[in-house]
């Protein structure tokens, strides 16, 4: 089922873009690979998070003196335990934290901002006596009114959130303190003089709700402070090094005491790139003297982690008659949640990103709430300021009666188009996605009754970072790999491979593991798509190290000159025949003469990987609306991206499926619900209902490969691009299967219900809001 | 109170200390440290906890650990035949079926208990048979690669 198409005739790779299984496989399959709540440490205690009630309160006081003398409880804490933080943004994954906010939301200090946030932890001796502590904690709170809309929250009469947040980005600054933390702009061009110029516009608005990034495993983790203050965090985390420096942070203590070890983790997709858990079973296991493992529960994870954001999004865009988009403007207003630092600044960026455009306006304004502070979801800000520009896009094209495809393709961002957000792009698949999407079985098979077909198209940055990688060679001549990156979707299967390329040895040679924080050099975290990029361009590095030693072990005992050594297929070699005779070595040979010509051999890289670049993707989704029940069903889907150059297709194509499916949840049924006192009315699997196996489709997948010059085998990020066009795809699928345009996420039944019954009772197809 | 379970696991009779109010999967991750069986729940929506009770997949975290009395009870480091994996478990390696791997013991119960029953599984009825195991990660499509080869495979020709 699964095509490629390739832009450029490659460079023949061995081991590189075949599929040899993971080598954390026989683990996961058989129930042995450690996920974060399946370690243990003799003599621990129970961790557990008294939570508010409130959406919006003031603290006025703890009083935990019963809770402190219950037996069985050794140590509670509370925001008397935290010293308080200054303002200061520091890079996690693609957003930015603000200290001053992260020890508020790990534990709440003047207010509580939100249903769910932390107030106080205890530990005990048992799960029981823990709960029954909590009981027993007294809190003193004033409830103060909540707000949860961004739009609302922006209004002048709302309550305030943060009594000295004043809105950056305005000039002058106001004097009064808002619930906008900041305004954004991008501005390309004139939009005015392309509005003119248009034969079309077309303005909507749209409004998506917040949706959780709903990993499986929840939140877990198991700390240990020693007598002498040196601590090990064994915990479920994207990136161990970011844990370390934000508990070391908060509790003031010295980085290199801290010692994280990641888990096996069961899945992230942005969320677990922040610390909820940590920084309190390390204060606690400092105050008990005993290690203390923490576990949240779903309706924890659904309360006080995540989501990404809910949205409203106004778009205008203006075209001329052959499709060709004249301008474009777009005002984004994201909620926070309940600390500043939502995605729109990314949502801005990518807005118009797949586009070669020359006017172009996008505001983006960053609204915190009464809701849980919003954590990265998967191209974090995307998603929501695409699928509206791209609903926009698929609505001018019905108008001027064009080709969805052509009419992006007449558009399309190109190598040398200039984005809106600065840079120019080097080569780009997004043509090439097109042009395979208008040539797949799927884009021109028929369709059933009640079904339509819709497409989008989607951009993500990618990133790349500081990264560290080392490449030990065993005196057996197998090799032992460590990265730092968490393996968040077959990293360590795709490292092996590049390192197995590199050094011409078998792939099973190869061991890969995430090692802990106090065994390598620093790593930033999985974020990004960045891992395999990053990871892998410090894994090719330290393979040539590695080989660039071996030459130099090989000199010595042949006793020639460096320069009369090279390395050919997987061996050293004698350069030419005034070398001398030697037999070629391999690795295996090099091993054994490691010791008497210089001692054991390592190839380290740690680097700040440069030269990620952005992947696009088009999706083509078929929808069926059910005109009883106004259900849809996706009955057919395609996601055509590029990778780059695809390391292992197979989990190239599951970074795919996956981030698609993810979309579909989005697109139909995935929404935070509360209650009029601000409390979380679904906090379940049940109720915040995901895709299930009989809800989905087979999803196909074409991989496009236009390779990015600066990474040494072509590789591309591609694990976040998926989630961004399946929604405005479904839309418009949606559109052409019930003749109702929405501008609401979720499409849930009784939404296009209503909106089918609207437009009977209009007698035309009249959008709806 | 605490009172001593008696059940066969993985085919082992065992004695199991356990408290009234425990669950078969507290039971099996906390009191004799089987953690393959994960939680991401606790309420029975995701299946991330799926067990053999009797042959019948259930979610552990809602039975009783007092119920398992006398059952028969079969967790995912049960399943492999020996030092041989399960054609379910070798296909979801090869085919790509498991990526974070969290929710990966459930769906090997849930297969494993479908082809029990069917050797030749349409898609639909793969599809239904884990529609009770929630994976975030793979879209499902590798899964349902992975169960149908491992029917039309060794499994089908096993004893």
């Amino acid at each position: 089922m699964q095509e490629r198409v390739k832009k450029d005739p490659e460079r023949e790779f061995r081991v590189v873009g075949t599929r040899p299984i993971r080598p954390d496989g026989a683990d996961k399959v058989t129930g042995r690979a450690k996920f974060g709540a399946d370690f243990k440490m003799a003599g621990q205690l129970v961790g557990k998070v008294l939570r508010s009630p409130h959406a919006h309160a003031r603290i006025k006081g703890i009083d935990v003196s019963k809770a402190a003398v219950l037996p069985g409880v050794k140590a509670i804490v509370t925001r008397d335990d935290f010293k308080d933080q200054g303002s200061e943004f520091v890079p996690a994954g693609e957003m930015l934290v603000n200290y001053r906010d992260v020890v508020r939301n790990v534990l709440a200090r003047e207010k509580a901002l939100f249903e769910g946030h932390p107030i106080a932890a205890v530990a005990a001796t048992s799960e029981k006596i823990a709960r029954e502590a909590l009981r027993l904690i007294k809190v003193d709170y004033e409830v103060l009114p909540h707000v949860l809309d961004a739009v609302e929250a922006m209004k002048p009469d709302a309550p305030v959130l943060h009594e000295d947040m004043i809105t950056a980005g305005v000039t002058p600054p106001p004097t009064k303190a808002s619930n906008v933390a900041k305004r954004i702009e991008f501005v390309m061009g004139d939009i005015q003089k392309g509005f003119k110029d248009a034969d079309v516009i077309v303005e909507r608005e749209f409004n998506t709700k917040p949706v959780h990034q709903g990993y499986i495993e929840p939140h877990a983790v198991v700390a240990s402070v020693s007598e002498d203050g040196s601590a090990e965090v064994w915990v479920t985390t994207q990136g161990h090094w970011i844990v370390r420096a934000h508990c070391a942070r908060l509790l003031g203590w010295d980085i290199s005491k801290i010692r994280v070890t990641a888990s096996e983790i069961g899945g992230g997709f942005g969320g677990k790139t922040v610390v909820y858990l940590e920084p309190l079973a390390l204060a606690l296991s400092k105050k008990a003297r005993k290690p203390v493992k923490m576990v949240m529960n779903r309706e924890e994870v659904f309360r006080a982690s995540g989501p990404t954001s809910g949205a409203n999004i106004w778009v205008k865009i203006g075209a001329k008659k052959d499709g060709r988009i004249v301008a474009g403007e777009a005002i984004l207003k994201y909620q926070a949640g309940a600390f500043q630092g939502s995605p729109v600044q990314p949502g801005c960026m990518c807005a118009f990103a797949p586009y070669d455009l020359e006017n172009v306006k996008v505001v983006g304004y960053d609204v915190v709430t009464n809701r849980p502070k919003v954590a990265a979801y998967r191209a974090p800000g995307g998603p929501i300021s695409e699928y509206a520009v791209e609903s926009v896009v698929d609505e001018i094209a019905e108008q001027l009666g064009l080709d969805p495809i052509e009419m992006r393709l007449k558009n399309a961002a190109k190598e040398g188009t200039k984005a809106a957000y600065g840079p120019k792009f080097g080569p780009i698949g997004l043509v090439e996605g097109l042009e395979a999407a208008k040539g797949s079985p799927h884009w021109n098979a028929p369709l059933g009754k009640n079904q339509g077909r819709g497409i989008a198209a989607g951009f993500w940055f990618n990133i790349g970072g500081e990264t560290t990688v080392s490449l030990q060679l065993n005196e057996d001549g197998t090799l032992s790999l460590m990265a730092g990156t968490p393996d968040v979707g077959g990293l360590r299967a795709s490292l092996s491979m590049m390192a197995a390329e590199e050094l011409g040895v078998d792939v099973a040679k190869v061991r890969p593991i995430i090692a802990d924080t106090s065994s390598l050099g620093y790593n930033f975290l999985t974020g990004g798509s960045r891992s395999t990029f990053s990871s892998g361009m410090a894994t090719v590095e330290a393979a040539r190290a590695m080989i660039k030693e071996a030459c130099v072990r090989a000199s010595k005992l042949w006793e020639i000159p460096l320069d009369a050594v090279t390395w050919e297929d997987g061996k050293v070699r004698p350069a030419g025949d005034n070398a001398g005779k030697h037999e070629a070595m391999d690795l295996g040979d090099i091993a054994k003469i490691a010791g008497k010509t210089g001692g054991p051999i390592v190839g380290y890289s740690a680097i700040t990987a440069h030269g990620a670049a952005p992947s696009f993707g088009v999706h083509i989704a078929d929808a069926e609306v059910d005109p009883e029940t106004g259900k849809t069903t996706i009955t057919r889907y395609t996601v055509i991206q590029d990778a780059g150059k695809a390391v292992h297709p197979a989990y190239v194509e599951g970074q795919f499926q996956g981030g698609a499916a993810q979309g579909i949840g989005w697109a139909l049924n995935e929404e935070y619900i509360y209650d009029d006192n601000g409390r979380l009315e679904n906090p379940g699997f049940l109720d915040y209902r995901m895709p299930v196996a009989s809800d989905l489709p087979m999803i196909d997948t074409i991989i496009v490969e236009v390779p990015n010059p600066r990474h040494p085998y072509g590789v591309r990020g591609v694990g976040e691009t998926p989630i961004v066009p399946p929604m405005a795809a479904i839309a418009a699928a949606v559109k052409r299967a019930s003749g109702v345009r929405f501008f609401e996420l979720p499409m849930s039944p009784p939404k296009i219900l209503a909106g089918m019954k609207a437009v009977k009772a209009n007698g035309g197809a009249k959008a709806t809001t | 109170m605490n009172s001593v379970i008696r059940c066969e696991i993985n085919g082992e009779e065992r004695e199991v200390l356990a408290d009234g109010r425990d669950t078969l999967l507290d039971l099996l991750r906390d009191r004799i440290g089987l953690t393959g069986t994960k939680e991401g729940c606790g309420n029975g929506n995701c299946g991330t906890c799926t067990v053999l009770f009797d042959g019948e997949p259930v979610n552990a975290c809602l039975v009783l650990a007092g119920e398992a009395s006398g059952a028969r009870i079969t967790t995912i480091e049960g399943i492999a035949h020996g030092n041989v994996l399960d054609a379910v478990q070798q296909a979801l390696i090869t085919h790509g079926g498991t990526q974070c791997g969290f929710c990966t013991p459930g769906i090997v119960i849930s297969a494993v208990a479908l082809l029990d029953r069917k050797r030749a599984p349409t898609d639909d009825e793969i599809r239904h048979a884990i529609a009770g195991n929630l994976c975030r990660c793979t879209g499902y499509d590798k899964i349902v690669e992975a169960i149908r080869s491992a029917a039309s495979s060794s499994r089908a020709s096993a004893p």
